[in-house]
């Protein structure tokens, strides 16, 4: 049984302009199943329904339909018992100009019941946890975008929830301070928390991730482990250069071999061939060239990305919306 | 008990948060002060018609209708502080811990009734060099009423801020309150000026009462039934607002 299990939730949203009443489906039935331990990631573009999800998980906003159990816990019976287990982390951030790290650890441990002086105890050990030590009794207006990110997280698990969710953790961050917030995702999950995030980052969903639902349109398109996801599409690609002079004598020689599911001409001499495996088809590729006397400039092997997986179940790239 | 402990937790936070910007308080208090100066030379001519024979007994009626309108338009301005923490996120933060809903309202609003404290006590310090006295038992009871009507306004403004969300619908709305609401209570230009039908709305007024009661206890009259009757009122005022401004707060949806 998963520590995180949703069946058909739903929220829809009804917006006013001028005299036109528009309704968005902003989540339409989401099912999902999360396993204690997990980095589960949401992937989707802009207006997915990711944000809404998860606040409504967090107990935030009532669904529309829908049932969910988070630790066991009913999330519309048992409320309160829901936000025990959980720690919730805004996409916008949630510390306040004024105040130091320090104070909203101590604010926020004591707003979950625990006693002054324990919540001093563990905002010490936050700050030391997240290396904000040296920045503890500066107002958080003064940190960078990272920093404040990372009291951000500090803040949400001080109460050492069992699941943890993270909405949107690296948006706005630079490459190196992705990196640092990447370990600390891992280090929640060691220390055995549930993580679940949503990010329109295909590469975040790609390394970070043990687990990826791709949402879009409030609807889930895919689920599974990212390599399954890849694999499950299309195999591998396998680019081959052979020369502008033998590019379509290579492309008849190739069609039809039936470890290719795919063969593709494409400008500059080059050659797109989706197969099932690149490790054993390279080879065979290159044997079946040769004997047709064709020599090979370049091969090249692409592993299907996740944009490869929105793309076939979406018909368009996340990259572009 | 955990609304009191919750409640002392926002209280103290957002209280100390203000200290770091004490200039907020001062200016809150920096217009009533300029009246209280400007029209010191008018009052007793002003007020002539409402028994004022001397400077000391026009500020006995003109500071505390005064000092009910800055609990007022104090109060109702706080919505605009609440605001901003909807968009920094502090406030669902809150919520999604088990913190108690109507200790997020009472911490917020005790905290307007500090600051009103500090500010009617500049006034009354000023005023005392003016001419003014008042007996501290009847100051005491005073401070009573200013502080329910803190409380009520500020609750009312929170639970409003909660529902409209616009810093510009929120702006006018409260000017739409505040002005009639001075106006009908008397504040600063007697009701008794005003013509009947306006004065008959008075007696069904908390704040008009608030005012008359103010007057009598800074006149030397704590015996006064607009006293009791102001307390009555009130009371019963601030625990309609309290208890519908927290329910905003226990669902709010931002
Ligand atoms: N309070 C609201 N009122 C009206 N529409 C809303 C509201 N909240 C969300 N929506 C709409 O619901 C849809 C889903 O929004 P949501 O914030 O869940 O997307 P998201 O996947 O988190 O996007 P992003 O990556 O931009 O954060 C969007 O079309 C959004 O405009
Ligand atoms: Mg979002």
């Amino acid at each position: 049984m998963g520590i995180i299990e949703v069946k058909g939730l739903a929220k829809s949203y009804e917006t006013r302009s001028r005299r036109k009443t528009t309704r968005v489906d902003a989540v339409a039935g989401v099912d999902l199943d999360v396993a204690e331990g997990e980095i589960f990631g949401f992937l989707g573009p802009n207006g997915a329904g990711k944000t809404t999800t998860l606040r409504m998980l967090a107990t935030l906003i009532p669904p529309d339909a829908g049932e969910a159990t988070i630790a066991g816990a009913n999330l519309r019976s048992q409320q309160a018992k829901v936000r025990e287990a959980i720690g919730y982390i805004a996409q916008g951030g949630a510390t306040t100009d004024d105040a130091t790290a320090r104070e909203e650890l101590v604010l926020q441990a004591r707003m979950h019941g625990i006693s002054k002086a324990e919540a001093q105890r563990r905002a010490v050990a936050a700050l030391a946890a997240f290396e904000l030590t040296e920045y503890a009794d500066r107002a958080c207006k003064t940190y960078s975008g990272g920093q404040r990110r990372r009291v951000d997280i500090a803040m949400g698990i001080i109460h050492r929830p069992k699941v943890v969710f993270l909405d949107e953790p690296t948006t706005g961050l630079d490459p190196q301070s992705r990196a640092h917030m990447w370990d600390e995702v891992r280090r929640l999950r060691s220390e055995g928390m549930t993580v679940f995030l949503t990010t329109h980052y295909l590469e975040e969903a790609d390394v970070l991730c043990d687990r990826v639902a791709i949402i879009d349109g409030g609807v889930i398109v895919a689920e599974g482990t990212p390599d399954t996801l890849k694999r499950e599409i299309s195999g591998d690609i396998v680019t081959v250069g052979v020369g502008e002079d033998f590019a379509e004598k290579a492309g008849e020689v190739l069609t039809g071999q039936d470890y290719l599911t795919e063969v593709e001409v494409r400008d500059g001499g080059m050659l797109r061939l989706a197969v099932e495996d690149g490790g054993t088809a390279v080879p065979r590729v290159m044997r079946t060239l040769d004997d047709a006397g064709i020599a090979t400039s370049t091969v090249e092997v692409h592993r299907p990305t996740l944009d490869d997986v929105f793309l076939t179940k979406t018909g368009r790239s996340l990259r572009e919306s | 008990m955990k609304v009191l402990h919750d409640t002392w937790l926002i209280f103290h936070r957002n209280l100390k948060l203000m200290l770091r910007s004490p200039l907020w308080v001062v200016l809150g208090v920096s217009q009533p002060v300029v009246f209280l100066l400007l029209f010191a030379p008018l009052l007793k001519p002003a007020l002539a018609t409402m028994g004022a024979h001397s400077q000391a007994q026009a500020y006995r009626i003109y500071v505390p209708g005064m000092l009910v309108a800055l609990a007022l338009a104090g109060g109702l301005y706080a919505g605009f502080d609440l605001l901003r923490e909807l968009s920094s996120g502090i406030v669902e933060r809150a919520r999604v811990t088990p913190v108690s809903r109507l200790a997020l309202l009472l911490g917020r609003a005790l905290r307007d009734v500090v600051v009103l404290v500090v500010q009617a006590a500049i006034i009354i310090v000023l005023s005392l060099l003016f001419g003014l006295t008042v007996s501290i038992p009847a100051l005491l009871i005073g401070y009573g009423i200013l502080a329910l009507i803190t409380l009520t306004s500020a609750s009312f403004s929170y639970g409003v801020a909660l529902k409209i969300k616009n810093p510009a619908v929120l702006g006018q709305l409260i000017n739409n309150v505040a002005q009639p609401l001075m106006l009908l209570s008397g504040t600063l230009l007697p009701i008794a000026l005003a013509p009947l039908w306006l004065r008959d709305t008075a007696n069904g007024n908390p704040f008009n009462w608030a005012v008359t009661g103010m007057r009598a206890l800074f006149t030397g009259h704590p015996g006064d039934p607009s006293i009791w009757k102001a307390f009555a009122m009130l009371g019963g005022l601030a625990v309609i607002t309290i208890a519908w401004s927290g329910r905003k707060f226990a669902k709010s949806v931002r």
